[in-house]
């Protein structure tokens, strides 16, 4: 099916080997008045064009800190401290705030996660999406610019009338739409969608999950995709990568992680996802997080894992492929 | 932009009257409740002057029954409230027959104009001075600098503006002390008649506008670290958006909101600010006017200067009101 | 990196919050104006152990005496005397008694208005905001229509026909039009504060709207009652020294207002008397600075994001 945007073919495979986005020893720490506090802890990842890879962890794990740190959007205290984020090859962190400036959004987008307040409340939403093209890209005319807008509204499903409307006078699911719609607007090499379905209820997730699953098949953009419910992930993505404390810990194709979750973390939590089918015994974790502060040596895991041995308090487990495309950081192994 | 919906107007308006309605039985209401009665303090006072009136008694009757005052005070009420709303405030009594309202009408336009001109310019300077001491790309002597336009922020007016008078008029001679224009000059539109009234002026409005931009510059600054916290800064941000857009747009535009509602609700304090500086300076806008009626125990003219002041600030108070559905399109469906 | 142990960051839990390191209430602002006010109210309490008060009276000193620092004085004044090191003015008054007789009074016309003031203000903002409906309609349309009213030119008139006036009966006036500021903020505060967590727990629970009210929720305004506070009482003795620069203060005790008017009327900014409104303005200027960085102060520790925050 071929579908254009913007004059463009983009009918694209769904995944090659190219890498588009690549993310090398991440760390990104908060200072606290009594110590940094390690949010990304020496992370590596890779995006490959065209697929939409899922982020999943518990709340504080650091997934956003991740997102945001790509497009260098990490607010004080917060900063990065060392390593390389590489797209199409450029270094982002080595670039000058002018340079980054053209980069965004142009190349990687965001839909984030509180579409709430994430609108300017005085701007119609005619504004907030052309100064999004109007900074990166010379328009020929008015009229081509409204008519850009119009299709991309068109594209999220949205009708013509919400070009003059305000945001207060939206839904939240219609303003995170109007939010996908500005990210695919200059359609970005990688869109980083943060929680884009956690504030809303369940049946309006459903139809900003299946604009995403409409945007990803149509544009063929590579996708980061943060959440907690895995339940929805396995519908919308190609890959997983578990975060755990700062660390990825398993990073798998969809479906192979689900049929077998290699690291202790990742059992735990598909066990803890509810099932319709069967009945299931709550499974409660036993022990403490570690103080994000001062994380023990060795596996980062390991105050919570019900397989822990000594070899895990001393040595830190590497990320190594386990089984084909299919990572883990375990000594299990 | 947003669009006024008749309920909001016809709520706005409802609160001017209720606003003018108070304020105006406050001064009626309230002086009658003291004791002692303007006429015979008057007639005793022509007496102190020009020796011993002897049929002061019948006099004292007479001027009671040409101002009313012999009446019921429901009637004497109903029948202030009916004059007030046509603009008859009656004769002065001190500059009889002059009339309050005409005497009111050559005052005020000399009040408005230094009031509203130096409001303007503390409110703007203030905002803008606020805004770029919460800004990251301030440069850093800038910064250091401007909280020294904020240190007479917590002085009242008047006293700036002796401090002024002293200093610049008196000592350094740069400017007049007294007055509008200069003495013998007649009011015409002529370029030496504003010259005259922007040197005349300019110390008064210093003085109204140095104290009050440090409370406009304290607000905007606060709002700006609020503004800044919100989400749409952050994708303002990712969207590469050049960062003086975003000052302005995002940030200026959304943190000027409350301040233009500070804004309506200190005209009220505005206004006796200014009332005080008039008297000071000598200037012959309403102030004056209110001191001279003070010092002549004029109370019809005092009333009236009052009357109209409060009509003044709350038809400004309206006017802002009325002007901000323009500036947040939310405001019309908000029910408070 | 610094590190630190869990028993640390125990023990720095149970320290009481003033003495912690970084306790907010120790903002340099909060204790400079404090430190400012405090030398005002000494100065009325402790100066006149010191110092001879009566020297306050008319005609109790020489006539027009020059503080002692001045060197050059015009040839029409007396030589300055050290037993006036602050001069005097053309009433006879000794400026340093009349500063200790007169500084304390605007002190406590600001205070007394502005306590009545908050009290109202607590009352019906609670009332607003607590219960809703038509009395929150009510109190909230009052309380702006009185803020719109120019309160100075209404108390002008209104102390025009009062003749005589003593400091508490000025504070009762100016307390007309001190209670709809703090009636409007508490309001908003409580309205805000209702839909909280913690105050629906408090509900649920079946605690009583006066415990709610005292237990839940104002430990939480006081930060904003007490900047809300220290705004009123500035400027409350802001109108208070408008009036008796008028000339419509009281007259039977001296006042920082009145002395500023009686200078007016001598016409000695002309005369080149400037220490005779000079030194009061200048204990004005000490009250409204310090008064100005306490509520500072105490709006950085209600919003803590001012706290040296910069915004991008």
């Amino acid at each position: 099916m071929t579908v254009t945007l913007n004059g463009m073919n983009t009918d694209r495979k769904t995944t090659s080997n190219a890498t588009v986005l690549e993310v090398k020893n991440l760390r990104v720490h908060y200072a606290t008045p009594l110590g940094d506090v390690i949010a990304v802890n020496g992370v590596d990842l890779k995006v490959f064009e065209g697929e939409t890879i899922g982020l999943v962890g518990e709340s504080g794990c650091g997934k956003s800190t991740l997102a945001m740190s790509i497009l260098r959007l990490v607010q004080p205290p917060g900063r990065i401290v060392s390593g390389q984020i590489q797209i199409h090859g450029i270094d982002l962190i080595a670039l000058s705030e002018r340079e980054l400036r053209q980069v965004r959004w142009n190349q990687i987008a965001l839909i984030p996660q509180g579409a709430m307040n994430s609108l300017n409340p005085v701007m119609r939403v005619k504004g907030q999406i052309a100064e999004a093209i109007e900074t990166h890209q010379v328009q020929r005319s008015p009229q081509e610019l409204k008519e850009r807008i119009l299709r991309l509204l068109a594209m999220v499903g949205l009708p013509g009338r919400v070009y003059d409307m305000y945001p207060h006078e939206l839904s939240g699911g219609m303003k995170q739409r109007v939010c996908i719609a500005m990210a695919i607007a200059l359609t970005p090499s990688v869109i980083i969608a943060d929680e884009p379905t956690s504030a809303l209820d369940v049946v309006v997730q459903r139809v900003v999950a299946q604009t995403l699953l409409d945007v990803k098949r149509t544009l063929g953009v590579s996708m980061i995709l943060i959440g907690h419910d895995m339940g929805l992930m396995a519908q919308l993505v190609d890959r997983i990568a578990v975060m755990y404390a700062g660390n990825i810990v398993e990073i798998a194709p969809v479906k192979d992680i689900f049929a077998e979750p290699l690291h202790p973390y990742t059992q735990l939590l598909l066990a803890s996802i509810p099932s319709v089918k069967e009945r299931k015994p709550l499974v409660v974790t036993e022990g403490l997080t570690h103080d994000l502060r001062r994380p023990p040596p060795g596996c980062i895991f390991q105050l919570r894992c019900p397989f822990v041995m000594d070899k895990c308090r001393e040595v830190v487990p590497p990320l190594r492929e386990l089984r084909p495309n299919h990572y883990a950081a375990c000594h299990l192994y | 932009m947003g669009s006024l919906t008749v309920g909001y107007v016809v709520r706005r308006l409802g609160m001017f009257l209720l606003t003018v309605w108070l304020g105006t039985t406050l001064i009626f209401m309230i002086p009658r409740m003291a004791p002692g009665d303007p006429v015979a303090a008057m007639v005793s006072r022509i007496s102190a002057q020009s020796g011993n009136v002897s049929n002061s008694a019948e006099m004292i009757a007479s001027w009671r029954k040409r101002f009313g005052l012999d009446e019921p005070i429901m009637v004497q009420y109903v029948r202030y409230i009916y004059n007030a709303s046509t603009f008859q405030l009656g004769p002065s009594l001190a500059h009889f027959p002059a009339n309050v309202q005409d005497m009111v009408a050559r005052a005020f336009p000399w009040t408005l104009g230094l009031l509203g001109l130096a409001t303007l310019m503390s409110f703007i300077a203030g905002n803008v001075v606020g805004a770029l001491l919460a800004w990251r790309r301030t440069p850093a002597l800038a910064r250091a600098l401007l909280p020294a336009t904020l240190t007479f922020t917590s002085i009242p007016p008047f006293m700036l503006g002796i401090l002024l008078i002293y200093l610049l008029a008196f000592g350094l001679k740069w400017f007049p002390f007294s007055g509008a224009y200069d003495m013998g000059g007649q009011a015409q539109w002529s370029w030496n008649f504003i010259k005259q009234v922007i040197h005349h002026g300019t110390l008064p409005a210093l003085a109204i506008v140095i104290t009050t931009m440090g409370f406009w510059a304290l607000g905007m600054r606060g709002m700006m670290v609020t503004t800044d916290g919100e989400d749409y800064m952050i994708l303002a941000q990712a969207k590469g958006l050049h960062p003086s857009r975003i000052f302005w747009l995002y940030g200026v535009r959304n943190a000027i909101l409350p301040q233009v509602t500070a804004l309506a609700l200190s005209l009220g304090a505005l206004a006796g600010g200014a009332v005080i500086v008039e008297y000071i300076f000598t200037y012959p806008g309403m102030g004056y006017l209110l001191y001279d009626g003070i010092v002549n125990g004029d109370y019809t003219l005092i009333q009236g200067v009052v009357f109209f002041l409060i009509v003044g600030v709350a038809l400004g108070v309206l006017i802002i009101d009325l002007l901000y559905p323009l500036l947040d399109p939310r405001i019309t469906y908000e029910k408070k | 990196m610094s590190t630190v142990t869990i028993e640390q960051l125990a023990a720095l839990d149970k320290t009481p919050r003033w003495n912690r390191w970084d306790s907010p209430w120790l903002n340099p602002k909060l204790i400079g104006g404090f430190l400012l006010v405090m030398f005002v109210v000494l100065l009325g309490v402790v100066g006149p152990l010191f110092w001879d008060v009566k020297l306050a009276r008319v005609a109790s000193s020489p006539l027009n005496l020059p503080p002692i620092w001045v060197k050059n004085a015009p040839a029409m004044f007396p030589p300055p005397d050290p037993a006036h090191p602050l001069g005097s003015e053309s009433n006879g008054r000794d400026i340093l008694a009349l500063m200790m007789a007169a500084a304390p009074g605007s002190l406590r016309v600001g205070l007394i208005a502005a306590g009545l003031g908050m009290a109202v203000g607590i009352l019906l903002g609670f009332t607003a905001g607590f219960l809703g409906g038509w009395p929150d309609a009510v109190i909230r349309t009052i309380s702006d229509a009185v803020i719109t009213i120019p309160s100075l030119a209404v108390l002008i008139v209104i102390s025009s026909f009062v003749r005589q006036i003593n400091i508490e009966n000025m504070a009762l006036l100016l307390a007309l039009f001190a209670w709809p500021g703090p009636t409007r903020l508490i309001r908003s505060q409580v309205l805000s504060l209702r839909e909280r967590g913690y105050v629906q727990m408090a509900r649920l629970s079946g605690a009583s709207t006066f415990d709610i009210m005292f237990k839940e929720m104002m430990p939480n305004l006081l930060p904003y009652l007490a900047a809300s506070f220290t705004g009123n009482v500035s400027g409350n003795i802001l109108a208070a020294t408008g009036l008796e620069a008028l000339g419509l203060g009281p007259t039977r005790i001296p006042t920082l207002g009145m002395t500023i008017f009686y200078a007016i009327r001598a016409a000695a900014i002309l005369r080149g008397m400037w220490w005779w409104w000079g030194i009061p303005i200048l204990m004005l200027i000490i009250i409204f600075t310090g008064l100005f960085l306490i509520a500072v102060g105490l709006d950085e520790i209600a919003n803590p994001r001012l706290r040296g925050v910069q915004a991008k």
